[in-house]
């Protein structure tokens, strides 16, 4: 170990750039971890985060600069030679074969042959020793997130690397989750082991992270000990500037009952799907409610049945405004004044190789068949109109981009996500059902789509909000219920709620009895 | 060294009208070798092959007898792959068209009026889109593969056909030959120039099936579906389009014209209705919907390319004596590469010389 020569950086960039056609996506960057540390390295979506420690781990190859390890220039030319080196990294999102056992796609990821059997106790051994609980033979498909991101971390462990880069962990986990995680980062740490952390959370950031590298359009704006900033200061580093506050103010008095769902139920479409099981839920006009949860319990099962992609059995199951819905498919739901917005963009919400306003006659030609088809029976798309409302859109929502009408997939994530709301909102819906709004959109993009939603409650209609980040489940709801393996908890006042009593409702925790027991107490005797 | 394939962030509008073209020309390059493997000069050989034919009024003629069913039925096969729904068994409809239009003639061989064509083309189509109809209710209902269905349905065709011209069809004057008798004026479809060739109508109906199905694909909202489904079922079915509907709509629409291209092709070309009255039409055409770039229109441009595969391979056996398969050859070397050639729609192709140096062997 290098721990003595605290002078020598373990690994040290300078003056690293990538250049993707006219984009510096990273811009001259200079970092420097010190042994033993664990450094955070924070900024925005597309602040070029990504782009950096996939040159670090030899997954993209450098424009310029240089990448040195231990004082001496090298050349990480694959993921097998940054490993070879001594960098492990776990990625956002996880390479496994959900069909596979745990040790056999551990076996997948290693370089050489090594036996099965010794991929097991070698797991099994390290999962112990990090406070990481891994059964080897175990399917994947059968495990939570949160311990198929142990076996990302085991896989890395085991080939003993000096660094350890970890990609958004906390993303996907539970409050209770990302704790043993920082258990088992603080055992890395004391270890001697650096850890290059890549978050956009700050609270997490200054709780685990010696020191802060932030980075902004591909560039260091800042390089601080985060213990000494606040997340304000920090939020500016990254955002560079202020980001407007929300204002939830003017929800008033909720109004009439617009979407009903009473005791819902849903089999899993696949193996790997989840079921809906007994889900109740009322919204009233003006109504906010965020459905929060882990990834993978139930979301997109949950808003495939609202949006009509997926009938259930009974019709009564969902109501629109009075009306049994159950069996009818999207286009009905959408002539009742329903609009929806999925989880995924490309490929989901629009189709990436249709230009903007194509996206556009997607989703609205059948409640706006008056103004965009014309032609009779012909049914002849109106470009005039359609071009006129994507303009509407697009200025409506600030969406920028190069050309007027370009494919939808030439955008980035933010803009399009803007435009894919604005589609909707311009139809004035009166239920609006949306999916992980602000999933990967940069910060400025994300406050101008929660403050649409909310402001789309204050003028009367009815909003249901299925979020991830808990960050913005606080900001725009006005109640707040938790989604676990397909069940929904009781939605509560926003006012109310706290982040313990969501991480709590999360990890599976059902309060059948109703209010007035402590949730802390009833975990405890669990 | 190895050869890598980037992402482009857009697909490139040149090569996609670039993509034919290189392919042609690979398949030139690789007809050359090949010819000159066969101990043939391959200038001559080439130039017998692909320019010949074009060289005499009444091979012009033939190339378009040739093109008509192409066309007819590459066009259809355009909708049905765009929209993501895997037709193979266009000769199957073709076959199954010409047969259900034959049966006017042949049943009612006194009944020749003005109407028996039309009549006759209506059910040409109806019998290849109720061939086409097969696959497409398997597919819907049991989620079988459409391809090999459709494919499979082309064997029972064929046979069915075979037994048909042989059995209970056969003209009972016919010396025992195969062929059912030969149709009369009112059952033919005429020749366009009856005084310089063969040509019949049967491309005009080409090319008004071709016209229509562009401005359908373009212009409306029901072409508008096809492409959606075709590139994202998942944002089809946000869309509210039904897969099960469009799977139907392709495969009627496809099994229509490949059946009207089956009549026309026994009513036009031929007369009668043979044990076989078809030289691969409904195979060539899917390499004719691709080297199209699935656009009806480019149906048109690579349905004159691949007929002249079909004229040149006669050329061939007669100047060169080869076998005429020498075609199917060609047809099959052009299919590769257009599939090939669209690669670099999408990607950029680079040659990297570095060797990987990954002690421990380099994976990804």
């Amino acid at each position: 170990m290098d721990t003595n020569h605290t002078e020598i950086p373990l690994l040290e960039t300078r003056g690293l750039t990538k250049i993707f056609g006219s984009l510096r996506a990273c811009d001259g960057i200079d970092l420097a971890i010190a042994p033993g540390e664990v450094h955070a390295l924070l900024g925005e979506n597309g602040a070029g985060k990504s782009t950096l420690v996939k040159m670090l781990f030899g997954v993209l190859e450098p424009s310029a600069g240089e990448i040195l390890w231990k004082g001496a220039p090298v050349k990480i030319g694959s993921p097998g030679e940054a490993r070879a080196t001594g960098v492990g990294m776990v990625f956002q999102h996880f390479s496994l074969f959900e069909a596979l056992t745990v040790a056999e796609n551990i076996a997948l990821a290693l370089d050489g042959k090594v036996p099965i059997e010794r991929i097991s106790d070698e797991a099994r051994r390290l999962s112990v020793e990090y406070g990481l609980p891994l059964d080897p033979s175990a399917h994947v498909a059968d495990l939570s997130v949160g311990e198929r991101q142990r076996i990302e971390i085991v896989r890395a462990l085991l080939q003993n690397p000096e660094l350890i880069i970890l990609d958004e962990p906390t993303s996907v986990l539970t409050p209770q989750e990302a704790d043993k995680l920082f258990e088992t980062l603080a055992k890395l740490k004391a270890e001697g082991r650096s850890v290059l952390y890549i978050s956009h959370r700050l609270e997490e950031v200054q709780r685990i992270c010696d020191r802060a590298t932030v980075l902004r359009h591909g560039k260091v704006t800042g390089a601080c000990d985060p213990r000494n900033e606040t997340p304000s200061s920090l939020a500016r580093m990254m955002v560079g500037g202020e980001v407007p506050e929300i204002s939830g103010a003017g929800l008033g008095e909720p109004g009439e009952v617009l979407i009903e769902v009473h005791r819902l139920s849903a089999p899993a479409r696949t193996p790997f799907a989840v079921a809906l099981t007994d889900v109740d839920l009322t919204v009233r006009a003006g109504e906010v409610i965020a459905i929060a949860g882990v990834a993978g319990n139930g979301q997109s099962e949950l808003f495939d049945v609202l949006s009509g992609e997926v009938t259930v059995a009974h019709a009564d199951s969902i109501r629109i405004a009075g009306v049994a819905a159950g069996r009818l498919g999207i286009t009905a739901r959408r002539l009742m004044g329903c609009s929806f917005v999925p989880e995924e963009r490309h490929g989901h919400a629009a189709v990436p190789t249709m230009s903007l306003s194509g996206n556009l006659v997607l989703s609205r030609y059948a409640s706006d068949r008056k103004t965009f088809i014309t032609g009779g029976w012909l049914g002849l798309i109106n470009t005039g109109p359609v071009a006129t409302a994507t303009k509407r859109i697009s200025s409506a929502m600030d969406v920028r981009k190069s050309l007027v009408d370009p494919p939808a997939g030439s955008l980035s994530g933010g803009n399009l996500q803007k435009f894919i709301v604005g589609r909707e909102l311009d139809r004035q819906p009166r239920v609006l059902v949306v999916n992980q709004p602000t999933w990967g959109v940069d910060a400025g993009a994300a406050s101008r789509i929660r403050q649409a939603l909310v402001d789309l409650a204050k003028s009367g209609s009815a909003v249901i909000v299925i979020s991830q980040d808990l960050d913005e489940v606080f900001e725009i709801a006005s109640s707040i219920s938790v989604i676990n393996e397909g069940r929904l908890s009781k939605p509560e006042p926003a006012a109310t709620m706290t982040r313990e009593r969501i991480g709590l409702l999360m990890g599976g925790f059902h309060d059948g009895a109703g209010h007035g027991v402590d949730p802390a107490e009833v975990a405890h005797a669990h | 060294m190895h050869i890598e394939l980037q992402k482009r962030p857009v697909p490139s509008t040149l090569y996609a009208v670039l993509s034919p073209f290189i392919a042609l020309a690979l398949t030139l390059v690789a007809g050359a070798i090949l010819f000159m493997a066969l101990g043939k000069n391959p200038f001559d050989a080439l130039y017998s092959f692909f320019i010949e034919p074009l060289t005499e009024v009444w091979s012009i003629h033939e190339l378009t007898v040739k093109a008509a069913p192409l066309i007819l039925i590459a066009v259809g096969l355009s909708v049905c792959y765009r929209s993501n729904n895997w037709n193979i068994g266009a000769e199957g409809q073709f076959i199954m068209g010409g047969i259900l239009g034959s049966l006017v003639p042949i049943l009612m061989p006194g009944f020749q009026s003005w109407l028996t064509l039309p009549l006759m083309l209506v059910l040409g189509m109806i019998g290849g889109a109720a061939w086409g109809a097969i696959p497409a209710y398997l597919k819907t209902r049991f989620n079988t593969n459409e391809i090999l269905v459709s494919l499979m349905l082309v064997y029972t065709a064929q046979l069915f056909l075979d037994w048909l011209a042989r059995g209970v069809l056969r003209d009972p004057n016919g010396n025992n030959f195969p062929g059912s008798i030969r149709f009369s004026e009112a059952a033919r479809l005429p020749e366009i120039i009856p005084s310089q060739g063969s040509a019949h109508y049967g491309l005009v109906l080409a090319l008004v099936a071709a016209v229509v199905v562009w401005f359908m694909l373009r212009f409306t909202l029901n072409g508008f579906e096809v492409r959606v489904l075709g590139a994202n079922p998942r944002a089809g079915r946000f869309a509210g389009f039904s897969q099960t509907r469009m799977a139907f709509f392709a495969f009627l629409l496809s099994g229509g014209l490949a059946g009207l291209a089956g009549i026309a092709e026994v009513s036009g070309a031929i007369g009668q209705l043979r044990e076989t009255i078809s030289p691969g039409y409904g195979f060539t055409a899917i390499i004719v919907a691709f080297l199209g770039r699935l656009s009806p229109l480019g149906a048109i441009a690579a349905g004159f390319m691949l007929a002249l595969t079909y004229l040149g391979g006669e050329a061939a056996q007669m100047t060169l004596g080869i076998s005429d398969k020498v075609g199917r050859v060609f047809q099959g070397l052009l299919l590769f590469f257009v599939l090939g050639c669209d690669t670099l729609i999408n990607y950029r192709v680079r040659l990297v010389w570095r060797k990987a140096t990954a002690p421990a062997g380099g994976q990804a």
